[in-house]
């Protein structure tokens, strides 16, 4: 990571999650100058929170490795963390970005020994869990994080926690007078790849996450499954700490419903199809384990046809074509209680499981038209591909709902789009 | 790099360092065994002082650099110093974390260290900083093979970020099966409508493109060279055969529609009236406009069935195993040609599952508006009647068998590759092949692209797309996995950047993807060599050809930098300037062995650096501790490991050998693809060796180590250790 000076023939990448290291390494070993910001204090977004990809079973982290250490060599990528984008005015080829960095409290100093979260007692939720756990005060948000560097969190600042954590630093890395800083840059093309969130669960009232402690989302049971997540990978239910063995997906959480997000999200079925197979690895012939799966069409497209043949193989899963009605909670077992029609054959259900997992749909972290005035997206808020939105590009799931192969497949082509317009003003300049 | 070679020896104290080991003694180490001319201590050293400092040593001729400090995987862009080569010697992650603070571990922690810093002098010393492949070539002109949807997309895609392009199509006219499409699937909002496909406009803009040359007729009759400097020759029906010199080739060959012939039980082939979707869009562009009329008799279709998944997603012989993806959406399409000509016509889709993802929801939800009927269901056979065609299925919501009859019968029948030759099967094979090819190769490996499944020349990787295993050679389009019209052309886009990235990456003499910027590359030397073949057959990049004497042609440009050919070769020819055999011998050959009775074996653990080590380094952030018997040195891929390391070591007394890489088999998780398959292969070997030496088996193993296995790597090495105490200690120790 070197120092910059953005110009118009710079590239600024707005999001680092694997969409957005993607798009800003892919333009940078094209010899691009890249400024590369992410909102959160460390790069990897929603990739580095999942256990393991489907359709290989392999772990995201190793793919994620290989982009640090592609970061770590290159000096024409720039990083910022815990820096936004307030604001975009200008046209191809000459933009200007306001940014705003919020403190980490941390510099550049830090070596990442730990000895202020050996200092600090108090805990704040855990957002990389999805706040599932808790995490203390003064943290590296996950243990593969990149840059790694602390963060101390605003709640300590100005207090005896605070100086706690500032006194047991040896290398002068804590400064807790740090403030938002805001500041304007100058570029020629944007790539937008501000990525994804889960659709708001407790929306779907019929399904009572709001209100049913064992019914949770896909994103959640993902960082349960995870050996260094919040229940050290033990399928613990949330309501009482038993071990879950009948648990049920429901596919379509949100998507394909006019009432919440008309679009199909594309991956939840990959998703819980993968998810299954966690559920089967861990319970191996337990002849008390079941998943039954509920869902309108497995959407497992192209070669992740093998995939579903390999759980539908699975004795233990069952697949019932249906929409689920609604859950009502068992008050004395705190069961999840499924009711619908199962529409094979049109038999009705009251199905009673140790948990419930929504596959959940995904939105675009940021609409399309808050990022400048005049964007195109869709009805969903994802960014059109449209000339009309100039040298502003999406890259991964800004433009579409799109699973990881996908995403870094279209962030390699938004990459391209914005050197094509920064290669213009070079050859202008020249 | 000529002239003298200054060693600077440099012992960080932060992070608990100067706390938990004696640096004066680890400085002394460097100093006398490690042999640094230059030796300094630093509180810390990542800090702005210690870089300067080190920094004022390079400009007074400090050439080499140990860094004794953190892993290499932390403050990796601070110690790193242009045209010098570092090494590190990981105190912290791989010593002070992972053994605990006693007064018992005290000594061998200390050991440990100081064995960290004779290695990393030692592999200081043994390596040059690179230079970068010399043999670069400079062209950055860019061919693409197929003149269809992707191939049209991606000329026009490279010129539009000012390169040349060479376009070649095989048939006279350029636009691919998109030629026959009456009207493609929505791609804006409000997804409701077909529209048109902008075939002409994207030609038009080909055609006008003065950095574009296309040539049709024409064929790939052969390519050699390496990114960089490609030399093809073409082929024209017209004779006229030219010979060309490009920098990278994007493929875009794209796709047959399945050969609907096989699907005897829905009776194609037997009736005119049952066609495949590509039959069906050729009909109504036939019609342009008029009612659309049966293909057997003339009358106008007033019943139209469209059999989803038709040939795929089955494990039948001669099917295709995949789901192509697109068809659910062309079939929805097709039935709006019928319902918006004449509401009236009665329009089915059976199905298993519907798979229109993203905005193809809308595209669906507008087709049940029109009244196009959807039956989920598994179509048996199609009989043709009298007047009409039975469709003959199981009606899966009512749960009982069906038909329906219909004027006019549509098979979603999905694509296949137009892949060339499966490089993977026998030589016989291969030659009755041999006009299939798209690129004919002239590499060692074969003449085209490797396949992953199923004929798609996809990338294994879920994290990166476009990796082939034929560096600047990049598919996109159909043949690199089934899609649509709109993925095609993204994809179209995203294969353009990667060959505009390979020339220039050829250019500049450095590695592509995945050490993307690494300035080494193989050399070897030619005396030594025995002409055994084994480094031409094992590079999973098909980097290296032969000569006509069967000495190896190293195409550096081709080269992936994994050293896979440093592993293979017996007699140890083959080396990078920073990273060899010696570089890693050097390493192993300065651990001090304690004697036989001194109850401190000694395990050499050589670790994946892109898995089996970040999950040590984990372990060391997770304070687990691990024997402090262990020696861990980072290797490139397991797939580099020459096997002398290993016997080298055990001859040295080490009490055993562990490698750790990723997982091999269908779900290979190597970066190198191979690398960690061959070295099992060359690992099971090693037992003959062990024999003759009169070793135990157990003292050799192989691990498979996921990045994530912060937990299990520990339990392994201890293992390991617990294993050396049973049996013994070695007896080779001197």
């Amino acid at each position: 990571m070197a120092k910059l000076v953005p110009t118009n023939e710079t590239i600024l990448v707005a999001g680092g999650g694997i969409s957005g290291m993607t798009a800003a390494l892919e333009a940078a070993e094209c010899g691009k100058h890249v400024l590369l910001i992410e909102k959160s204090p460390s790069l990897g977004g929603r990739v580095s929170q999942f256990h393991r990809y489907f359709p290989k079973l392999c772990h995201p982290t190793c793919g994620m490795e290989i982009n640090t250490r592609r970061l770590k060599a290159n000096k024409r990528v720039h990083i910022l963390t815990m820096t936004e984008v307030t604001a975009v005015t200008g046209t191809a080829g000459n933009y200007t970005v306001n940014l705003l960095t919020r403190p980490r409290y941390v510099n550049e100093n830090c070596t990442a020994c730990g000895a202020c979260a050996k200092a600090v007692s108090s805990e704040i939720p855990n957002a990389f869990d999805y706040n599932l756990g808790k995490i203390k005060a003064a943290y590296l948000p996950f243990v593969m994080a990149y840059p790694q560097r602390y963060v101390i969190d605003p709640s300590i600042v100005g207090t005896a926690e605070g100086e706690a954590a500032n006194a047991a630093c040896a290398h002068d890395a804590i400064d807790l007078d740090m403030k938002p800083e805001s500041f304007t840059v100058n570029v020629g093309a944007i790539i937008w790849a501000t990525g994804w969130q889960p659709f708001d669960a407790a929306k779907i009232q019929p399904y009572g996450y709001d209100r049913f402690t064992n019914v949770i989302t896909s994103v959640e049971f993902e960082r349960m499954m995870d050996p260094s997540g919040p229940t050290g990978g033990k399928l613990l239910r949330p309501s009482d700490g038993k071990e879950a063995r009948n648990i049920a997906f429901i596919q379509c959480a949100g998507s394909r419903d006019r009432n919440y997000l008309k679009h199909c999200s594309r991956i939840c079925c990959m998703a819980t199809l993968k998810q299954s197979t966690y559920i089967a690895e861990r319970y191996g012939d337990d002849p008390d384990a079941k998943v039954s799966i509920y869902y309108i069409d497995i959407r497992a497209i192209d070669r992740f046809e093998d995939f579903y043949q390999k759980v539908q193989a699975d004795p233990r899963v069952t697949f019932i074509k249906s929409k689920v009605a609604n859950i009502t909670e068992d008050e004395s077992s705190g069961d999840p209680v499924l009711h619908g029609v199962d529409t094979e054959g049109y038999h009705r259900y009251d199905n009673r499981h140790d948990l419930c997992i929504l596959a959940i749909g995904m939105q675009p972290s940021v609409r399309a038209e808050e990022i400048a005035t005049g964007m195109h997206g869709d009805a969903n808020g994802f960014i059109e591909t449209n000339d009309e939105n100039g040298a502003i590009f999406a890259a991964g799931c800004a433009g579409n709902p799109l699973d990881v192969n996908r995403s870094v497949q279209n962030a390699t082509a938004a990459a391209l789009r914005a050197i094509q317009v920064v290669n213009r003003i070079a050859a202008a300049e020249a | 790099m000529a002239g003298e070679m200054k060693l600077g020896a440099y012992i960080c104290k932060g992070c608990g360092l100067g706390e938990r080991l004696d640096c004066a003694e680890l400085a002394k180490v460097a100093q006398k065994e490690g042999k640094a001319q230059v030796v300094r201590e630093h509180d810390f050293l990542c800090h702005a002082d210690g870089l300067a400092m080190i920094g004022n040593d390079i400009t007074a001729g400090v050439n080499q650099i140990a860094i004794a400090a953190c892993s290499r995987r932390a403050k990796a862009e601070a110690f790193t110093f242009d045209g010098v080569c570092v090494t590190r010697a990981n105190l912290r992650e791989g010593v002070i974390w992972v053994h605990p603070d006693t007064d018992d571990a005290r000594e061998t922690t200390q050991e440990a260290a100081a064995d960290y810093v004779r290695m990393a002098c030692a592999e200081a010393k043994a390596m040059r900083a690179p230079a970068g492949n010399p043999n670069r070539g400079g062209s950055k002109r860019i061919l693409v093979v197929g003149g269809g949807i992707s191939g049209l997309t991606a000329a026009r895609e490279v010129a539009a970020a000012g390169y040349e392009v060479l376009l070649v199509e095989k048939s006279d006219e350029l636009g691919g099966i998109a030629r026959h499409l009456y009207r493609r699937v929505p791609a804006k909002e409000p997804f409701t409508e077909p529209q048109e496909t902008g075939l002409a406009e994207l030609v038009n803009s080909v055609c006008s493109n003065p950095h574009i040359t296309t040539l049709i007729n024409s064929t790939i009759a052969q390519t050699s060279g390496a990114p960089g400097r490609f030399t093809v020759e073409i082929a024209s029906t017209g004779g006229n055969n030219r010979s060309e010199t490009v920098g990278a080739i994007i493929q875009a060959s794209g796709f047959t529609p399945y050969n609907a012939n096989a699907l005897t039980e829905f009776s194609y082939g037997r009736t005119l009236d049952v066609i495949d979707q590509l039959g069906l869009e050729k009909l109504v562009a036939a019609a342009d406009g008029a009612p659309i009329t049966r293909p057997s008799d003339g009358k106008p279709v007033k019943r139209v069935v469209f059999v989803q998944c038709a040939g795929q997603r089955s494990a039948d012989d001669g099917r295709l195993p995949y789901c192509s993806g697109y068809c659910c959406n062309t079939s929805i399409k097709q039935a709006m040609y019928f319902k918006d000509a004449d509401p009236a016509i009665d329009t089915t889709i059976i199905y298993s599952d519907l798979r229109t993802p993203g905005n193809g929801e809308d595209f669906y939800r507008s087709a049940q508006r029109k009244d196009i009927t959807f039956t989920k269901g598994k179509v048996s056979t199609v009989t043709p009647t009298a007047a009409a065609l039975k469709v003959d299925f199981k009606d899966l919501i009512l749960d009982q068998d069906a038909d329906i009859e219909a004027d006019l019968v549509v098979l979603a029948t999905g694509q296949v590759p137009n892949s060339g030759i499966d490089i993977e099967t026998s030589d016989e094979a291969q030659a009755a092949a041999a006009d299939k090819s798209i690129l004919n190769l002239t590499y060692r490996q074969g003449k085209d692209l490797p396949q992953l499944r199923y004929g798609f020349t996809d990338s294994h990787f879920i994290c990166f797309p476009y990796e082939t295993r034929r560096t600047g050679i990049y598919a996109c389009g159909p043949v690199r996995r089934p899609m649509d019209m709109a993925q095609a052309m993204d994809d179209a886009t995203g294969a353009a950047l990667k060959a505009i990235q390979a020339v220039e990456n050829a250019a500049a003499g450095r590695a592509a993807h995945p050490r993307a910027g690494d300035l080494s590359f193989p050399q070897y030397r030619r005396e030594g060599c025995t002409q055994c073949k084994r480094c031409t057959v094992e590079c999973p990049f098909g980097a290296i050809d032969e000569d006509e004497k069967r000495y190896p042609v190293f195409n550096e440009s081709r080269c992936r930098r994994c050293g896979t050919c440093m592993g293979a070769c017996p007699v140890r020819v083959i080396s990078f300037e920073n990273y060899s055999v010696d570089t890693v011998g050097a390493q192993i050959k300065a651990v001090d062995i304690p004697d036989e009775f001194s109850e401190k074996p000694r395990v050499l653990i050589l670790a994946c650096e892109n898995d089996a080590y970040p999950a040590l380094d984990m372990a060391g952030m997770n304070n687990q501790h691990y024997s402090a018997f262990a020696r861990i040195i980072p290797v490139r891929c397991l797939g580099s490991v020459n096997t002398i390391w290993i016997t080298d070591a055990l001859n040295s007394g080490y009490d055993a050998v562990a490698l750790m890489g990723c997982k091999h088999g269908i779900d290979y998780q190597c970066h190198f693809v191979k690398g960690s398959e061959l070295a099992t292969y060359r690992a099971s070997k090693v037992d003959d060796t062990l024999k003759q030496m009169n070793l135990e088996p157990e003292r050799v193993q192989l691990f498979e180590v996921a990045i994530t296995d912060a937990l299990r790597t520990p339990k392994l090495i201890d293992g390991l250790v617990a294993k050396v105490i049973e049996i013994g200690m070695s007896p080779l120790k001197f």
